[in-house]
């Protein structure tokens, strides 16, 4: 019984020591990955059609979701703000208090989400699929680097292109915020904007716009990085793309709090 | 083992090994200029990895590689990219960019490597689509709506825009049906004699004995990562070699 016990703590010490080691391993190659990303970005040939179709890709094929997401999130965060804050009779503090979540918080994260569910992805799927069907290995033997034609692109876009819908998400959101609580909970207009302007700054803006950009960046290392894994067959594709979305969410959360914690004492 | 005063491409005492696992043993052979050679063997005989060495795309464990008399270990990353353009590359399954047409796709290395006008780029597209049996009203079609040998046909013509020195085949011929395969043979001999002006050296990876027996000037045989025959294709054909008869028999 001692010895049966025993030998079960051993396998799953086993297991917890192997799972370590394939975490640092995995970090270790994701690392490797990204200096390999600053190494060709600054190599020519820079081939700015490809940065562009991507942009448009994670960009502007995002905006009706981001659109849509950022409207209701708006919405609804002003009428559970008004409703709670009502009891304590500052029910017109709903717009800046949405303003400011929505900008430090919201909007880069939920946006960040959404590309890693989106574009995230995409991007390790396109990969993955080019990988097992030799099309990497095509470039390679035409002596184009695979990093260079499929990463880099879809990196520098994501970069760009997550702080901009951030935006957009910000001001949907506000939108939504003013019109439900102007329209519907009948804040006054005016109290509502005095207070925004009141409590509203610009390192807000700051804050959610470095975070978005730092999770636009990290999503597409994640994305591109899990597709240049895969390796067997539809099944990997699927498993890259999985793990693709997974870790770039899950990034995006954990990022979150280190990026909160750093950003608060300098902005 | 025939040897050649010139190889086109030149292996000296190469030997892979990945961890405990020898791929390639001592291997010293070499490949005429100018001739349709094929590397047969069984799956796991190493005939994949003999073929990415050739590339370049790894490296010998000891030993070198020399293509058109140029050392390989010699090369950095940056050199060897650019010597790798002197090759040209059918795929198994022709490799094709999907989200390309197959007129984009040949288009593709004449854009990323030449200077030419997208005129010109046009002009020559439709001459090598055209010179692999590809119609004009397919020109435009991405590789999904295209059949297997059809995409096969774009692959070489992909392979071939650069006008290669050295043109690769990997499996150019398994999975097609008989008719397809007798099309591909005769488009890499077409190939290999059009451009005999131009010292094309074609090489061939296959398991498909006879295909290659059909087209090929020479033929080695490689097994557990050894050459075990290397003949002309006629004097291949009555090798003695037990394994060599088994394969041909088969």
């Amino acid at each position: 019984m001692i010895e049966k016990l025993t030998n079960l703590l051993k396998h799953q010490i086993e297991d917890l020591g192997m799972t370590v080691i394939e975490g640092v391993n995995g970090l270790g190659a994701i690392s490797l990955f990204t200096g390999r990303f600053f190494y060709w970005v600054v190599k020519r040939p820079f081939r700015i059609h490809l940065f562009f179709e991507q942009l448009y890709f994670i960009g502007n094929k995002s905006i009706t979701i981001i659109l849509l997401a950022g409207m209701f999130t708006g919405m609804v965060l002003a009428t559970q703000t008004y409703f709670g804050f009502k009891l304590i009779n500052v029910d017109s503090l709903v717009g800046a208090i949405v303003a400011i979540s929505l900008s430090k918080e919201l909007a880069p994260v939920l946006t960040g989400l959404i590309v890693a569910g989106r574009a995230g992805s995409a991007m390790a799927a396109q990969i993955g699929s080019m990988k097992v069907t030799e099309q990497i290995d095509a470039l390679e033997v035409m002596g184009i680097n695979s990093i260079q034609y499929l990463a880099v692109p879809r990196i520098a876009a994501a970069t760009i292109a997550v702080p901009m819908l951030s935006i957009v998400f910000l001001f949907i959101g506000n939108f939504g915020s003013w019109l439900v609580g102007t329209k519907t909970l009948m804040i006054d207009e005016a109290l509502f904007f005095s207070k925004l302007g009141d409590f509203m700054y610009v390192s807000d803006i700051a804050q959610g716009v470095i975070k978005a950009w730092v999770f636009g960046f990290v999503i597409a290392v994640i994305g591109t990085y899990f597709g240049f894994q895969v390796d067997k067959g539809a099944v990997g594709v699927g498993r890259g793309t999985n793990l693709a979305v997974v870790w770039g969410m899950i990034s995006v959360l954990i990022l979150d709090y280190f990026l909160t914690s750093f950003l608060v004492k300098i902005l | 083992m025939l040897t050649f005063e010139d190889p086109a491409i030149k292996f000296k005492n190469v030997t892979k090994q990945f961890g405990e696992h020898v791929i390639l043993k001592d291997l010293s052979f070499d490949i005429a200029r100018n001739k349709i050679t094929t590397i047969l063997g069984f799956s796991g005989a190493g005939k994949s990895t003999l073929l990415k060495h050739i590339l370049g795309i790894i490296k010998p464990t000891s030993g070198k590689v020399f293509v058109l008399g140029q050392d390989l270990e010699e090369l950095d990353k940056v050199q060897l990219r650019e010597f790798r353009r002197n090759f040209g590359m059918l795929f198994q399954y022709a490799a094709l960019f999907d989200s390309f047409t197959a007129e984009e796709n040949v288009a593709f290395p004449l854009e990323e490597f030449t200077k030419l006008s997208t005129a010109e780029i046009a002009e020559k597209v439709k001459v090598l689509l055209l010179s692999v049996g590809i119609k004009e009203d397919s020109f435009k079609k991405l590789p999904s709506e295209l059949s297997g040998g059809m995409r096969k046909r774009v692959g070489l013509a992909r392979g071939l825009a650069l006008g290669p020195d050295i043109m690769l085949y990997d499996e150019p011929t398994t999975g097609l049906d008989p008719i397809t395969t007798k099309m591909v043979n005769n488009l890499i001999v077409e190939t290999a004699t059009i451009h005999k002006d131009r010292e094309m050296t074609s090489v061939i990876i296959s398991h498909d004995v006879k295909a290659t027996l059909e087209i090929s000037d020479y033929v080695a045989f490689l097994d557990r990562g050894t050459i075990i025959e290397y003949l002309p294709v006629l004097e291949f054909k009555n090798s003695t070699n037990p394994l060599v008869q088994e394969f041909i028999n088969l």
